[in-house]
This record gives C-alpha cells, sequence and structure tokens, in this order.
C-alpha cells in the first residue's frame, strides 16, 4: 500500500536556476520506503541538480520539497578529497555518523573493500574509492539512499554485483533508493519507477511505459527501447495501475 | 626559580597552545590562513578601542575581529570580488585604520614591537584567566561541532544531505577564530599568530596518518614551541612571538626529516 507515512521524500514541481539559467524545472517525484526511483537522461539534463534537490543541499528551489526522514545516505557523483586530510577509509566511514564497528566492517566486507580498511583515503583507486563510499552510505542503515552513478569507476564484474547489492539492501532495510544511473539494463530490470529527465521531466513511470514513450526513444535512440524486450521474460512482477509490484 | 613574570608567560603560552592545535589543524585544512592573517591585522584595531575606552584587550579584540568576520561574509555576498581580494582588502585596511587611530592617541605610549611580535612582560595574572577560561570554552565549543564541522571539511555536500547543519558550524568555527586571536594577541603577537596556528599543525600533517593523530601532534607541537621559545627568549632576550614561531618553525623542519627517513626505510 502507498499511503503517506511511507514516503520519504517528495518534491513538487521543483525547480532549480543558477546564474539566471534554469538547471532542472517542474521535476515531481516521491520516493517511498522500499521502493527504487531512478533517474536517466542524458549528460547536463539535471539528474545530480534534482538529486540534491531532494536532499536539501541547494536551498533557494522553486517548488518545494517534503523530506519525512533524516537518516540519509548518500554517494555523490563528484568528490575530491583534499590531502591537506590525513584521512584513512575508517576515518571516512564515520564522517557523518558515529557507527559501530561491526557494522563499519559489515558494509566494507558486503561491497568487497574491507582489506582497505586502514588505508589512506588519497591512496584509493576510482573504483576502490566508489566501494567505500557505497559501503559508507549503506553502514548508516539509512532510510532513504541516494546514489549518483554509484558504480562509476568500477570493473565490470563488480558493477554487477554493486547493483546486486543495492538491490539486496533495499529489500532487507526496506529503505527507499534514489538512483541515477547511465546503465539503462540496471535501470530497466531493477527500478520500481523511472523518470527521464532533459531539463525538465520528460516522461515518467515504471519502466515498462518510459522504454514505450516516444519521448524516451528520441532521447536513448530506438535501441535502448529494445534492451527492454530482453528483459520483458525475466520480470516475475506485474505492475499495478498504481505504480505497486505484485509478485507473479 | 624564575621569575613570577616567566612562570605566568610559561602558564599563558602553554594555554595558548592547547587551543592552537585543534584550531590550527581546522585552519590548514579549511585553507583559512589568510583568513587568520585578517582577522589577527585586524586585531590592532582591537587593541586601539580597548586603550581608547579602557576596554578588556581580548574582549575589545574579539568583537572586532569578529566585526571583520562579518563584513567579510556580508562583501563575500554582495561583490563578485574573489576571497583572497577581499581578505587583503580587509587585512590591509584594518591595519591601517588601527595604525592611524594609534597616531592620534598621543597621550598613551604604545608599545608597537610588543602588539606585533608579543611581550611575555605583558602577561597579567588577569590574562592567565582569560586565556584558560576563554581557552576552554572553545575548546568545548569546537568539540560540540566537530562532526559536522569535520564532515563539511571533507565534504560540504556529503555534510548537508546526511542533515548535519555544516553552515551553522562555519559560522561558529569563525568566532571561535576570532576569540584565538584575541587570548594570544599579547603573548603572540598579532603578525605571528597565524604561524602559531599553522606551523604546528603543518608539522602534525607530515607525521600523522589520521585527523585524530594530526590534532594530537599539533597539540604537542605547540606546546613545545612555546616552552623551547619561551626559554630561549628569556636566555637570549629576543620577543616572545619570534622566539615561539622560530621553535615551531625547527620542530616542522625535524618533521621533514622524519618523512625523507620513513621514505628510506620503506625502499
Amino acid at each position: 500500500m502507498s499511503s503517506e507515512n511511507s514516503t520519504l521524500v517528495k518534491l513538487n514541481n521543483a525547480g532549480f536556476k543558477q546564474n539566471n539559467k534554469w538547471l532542472v524545472e517542474g521535476v515531481s517525484l516521491t520516493v517511498e520506503k522500499g521502493k527504487i526511483v531512478t533517474l536517466i537522461g542524458p549528460n547536463g539534463s539535471g539528474k545530480s541538480t534534482t538529486a540534491k534537490i531532494a536532499l536539501g543541499i541547494y536551498k533557494n528551489i522553486e517548488g518545494s520539497v517534503e523530506k519525512y526522514t533524516n537518516k540519509v545516505g548518500y554517494v555523490p557523483q563528484k568528490i575530491s578529497i583534499d590531502w591537506t586530510l590525513p584521512l584513512r577509509v575508517y576515518d571516512f566511514m564515520l564522517l557523518t555518523e558515529n557507527i559501530k564497528k561491526e557494522a563499519i566492517d559489515e558494509a566494507l566486507t558486503l561491497t568487497g573493500v574491507i582489506h582497505l580498511k586502514n588505508k589512506n583515503l588519497g591512496n584509493l583507486s576510482g573504483g576502490e574509492f566508489q566501494r567505500v563510499l557505497i559501503a559508507r552510505a549503506i553502514s548508516k542503515k539509512p532510510e532513504l539512499l541516494v546514489l549518483d552513478e554509484p558504480v562509476q569507476g568500477v570493473d565490470y564484474t563488480g558493477e554487477i554485483a554493486l547493483y546486486e547489492l543495492i538491490k539486496r539492501i533495499s529489500d532487507s532495510l526496506h529503505c527507499g533508493i534514489l538512483l541515477i544511473s547511465h546503465d539503462l539494463h540496471t535501470v530497466m530490470t531493477a527500478t520500481d519507477h523511472v523518470v527521464c529527465l532533459n531539463g525538465h521531466v520528460c516522461c515518467s513511470g515504471s519502466p515498462m511505459d518510459v522504454a514505450k514513450n516516444n519521448e524516451y526513444k528520441s532521447l536513448f535512440g530506438e535501441q535502448a527501447s529494445q534492451i527492454l524486450s530482453v528483459y520483458e521474460h525475466k520480470h516475475d512482477h506485474v505492475h499495478s495501475d498504481k505504480g505497486e509490484i505484485k509478485k507473479n | 626559580m624564575f621569575d613570577d613574570f616567566f612562570i605566568r608567560a610559561l602558564i599563558a603560552g602553554l594555554g595558548i597552545a592547547l587551543v592552537t592545535g585543534p584550531l590550527g589543524c581546522f585552519v590548514v585544512w579549511r585553507r583559512l590562513s589568510y583568513f587568520g592573517d585578517t582577522l589577527a591585522h585586524s586585531a590592532l584595531l582591537g587593541v586601539t578601542l580597548a586603550y581608547s575606552f579602557e576596554l578588556n584587550i581580548a574582549l575589545s579584540v574579539f568583537i572586532i575581529s569578529s566585526l571583520i568576520a562579518l563584513i567579510l561574509i556580508q562583501l563575500q555576498k554582495k561583490t563578485n570580488l574573489p576571497g583572497d581580494a577581499l581578505l587583503g582588502l580587509l587585512a590591509h585596511s584594518s591595519l591601517a585604520v588601527g595604525l592611524v587611530v594609534i597616531g592620534f592617541l598621543t597621550f598613551i605610549r604604545f608599545d608597537i614591537m610588543g602588539l606585533l611580535f608579543g611581550d611575555i612582560l605583558a602577561v597579567t595574572t588577569d590574562d592567565l584567566l582569560i586565556i584558560w577560561t576563554g581557552g576552554a570554552v572553545i575548546l568545548l565549543v569546537l568539540k560540540l561541532i566537530w562532526k559536522p564541522l569535520f564532515a563539511s571539511t571533507v565534504n560540504y555536500e556529503l555534510a548537508e544531505a546526511e542533515g548535519l547543519n555544516p553552515d551553522r558550524a562555519k559560522a561558529i568555527f569563525t568566532i571561535l577564530m576570532a576569540a584565538v586571536i584575541a587570548i594570544s594577541i599579547k603573548m603572540v603577537g598579532l603578525l605571528l599568530i597565524t604561524g602559531m596556528l599553522i606551523i604546528p599543525a603543518a608539522m602534525a600533517r607530515n607525521i600523522s596518518d589520521s585527523p585524530q593523530k594530526m590534532v594530537l601532534f599539533s597539540i604537542i607541537g605547540g606546546l613545545l614551541s612555546v616552552l623551547l621559545g619561551l626559554f630561549s627568549s628569556l636566555e637570549f632576550n629576543t620577543s616572545s612571538g619570534p622566539s615561539i614561531i622560530m621553535a615551531s618553525l625547527i620542530l616542522f623542519i625535524l618533521s621533514l626529516l622524519n618523512i625523507k627517513q620513513s621514505i628510506k626505510l620503506k625502499n
């Protein structure tokens, strides 16, 4: 049931303007507990901006954001750690919350980087760092996870495993996830709701609805919509008209 | 064994080092050394006001430095000038205003050298009280805002997204900077306070692999600098501020040797 109290964050016609230019406008979406909402769209279409609006990072926005939780885990798209800071992976895990040692170890083990625990953050490779970022976000056991291109720079097999992990976490923690991804395969198979952005909301709905949408096809090309047909047979659930999932 | 003034200077200096250690780490991490300079330069104006209106020097310096910090934040919002230009503007104009005001205060005898470079003879028992209670308050507040301040130093957006209110922490930290300058101006002098903040922290960076260690070594470095500096100041009859800073410089150079050795060991 999608009742009011399962809503974690809700954007109403939200938009953000910087230097008199709209980065994104007119976005309405809702992330509920246990659901994965994915933002897709070309570069510069306002995906990260939308995530930052939802997180409350941008203050002077148009429209409104209603946030119903403070337990948030965030994996930003870009993060640069300064060399002036001596920071080990372990210190970084404790950055925004005092998490128990066991929970830190568990999260680092899940993302496969427990061996890097005492390494300096500046010495990690891009993919390793990305795994640490995901571990940090999930170790907080958040109610809302915002993942902005969480697997960038991760090797191909790791990518699949991490997406599976994210899906598993969403199920076990029953948290809501706002995901930004370029990987249309993942988007189409593991997501409950897709929002296709291009400065505004082009189309949104279940992955199937979006794949059939003409605007989506013109943005991503015919091939992109055919990705879905490959996966259609794998679907083990159907979406009701309200967007709820029913297992077959 | 020692004269009373020297004991007072030691107690004052050690109190200051306890506070500048952790604060200095944030100055290094957040790249605020020029900001510290600006606040310190504006302190001269605070000192002249203290003499003119017979106020407590630390209080008067604290008020003026906080005011300059506020003006800076407003200028940053309202102009398109880069941060370093604004800092330079405020630093030198407040220093100039302070010096001009001193020129008018002909009825008071000023020890300009003492103001600029610190004077251990100037430390009174009242100053000790101000340094140690003020220092305790600064450290307590820093401990309270540590989490949001540190998190936003690493990454502002992470801190903001995960509900830590980094803007408030930053504003409070600015006030702490003004406060630490206020309590250390007599001892270290306004030209050298930023050195007291930065050099022990920089030394600590060379030998630390975690933020906690860096804070600890920064405090230890500061304490050692004060001890070495004050004894040599007494021995060679030099100003206290430069002596302390020189001692911290020597520690910094030693920490560089440590790096070279550890690299050699690894190979």
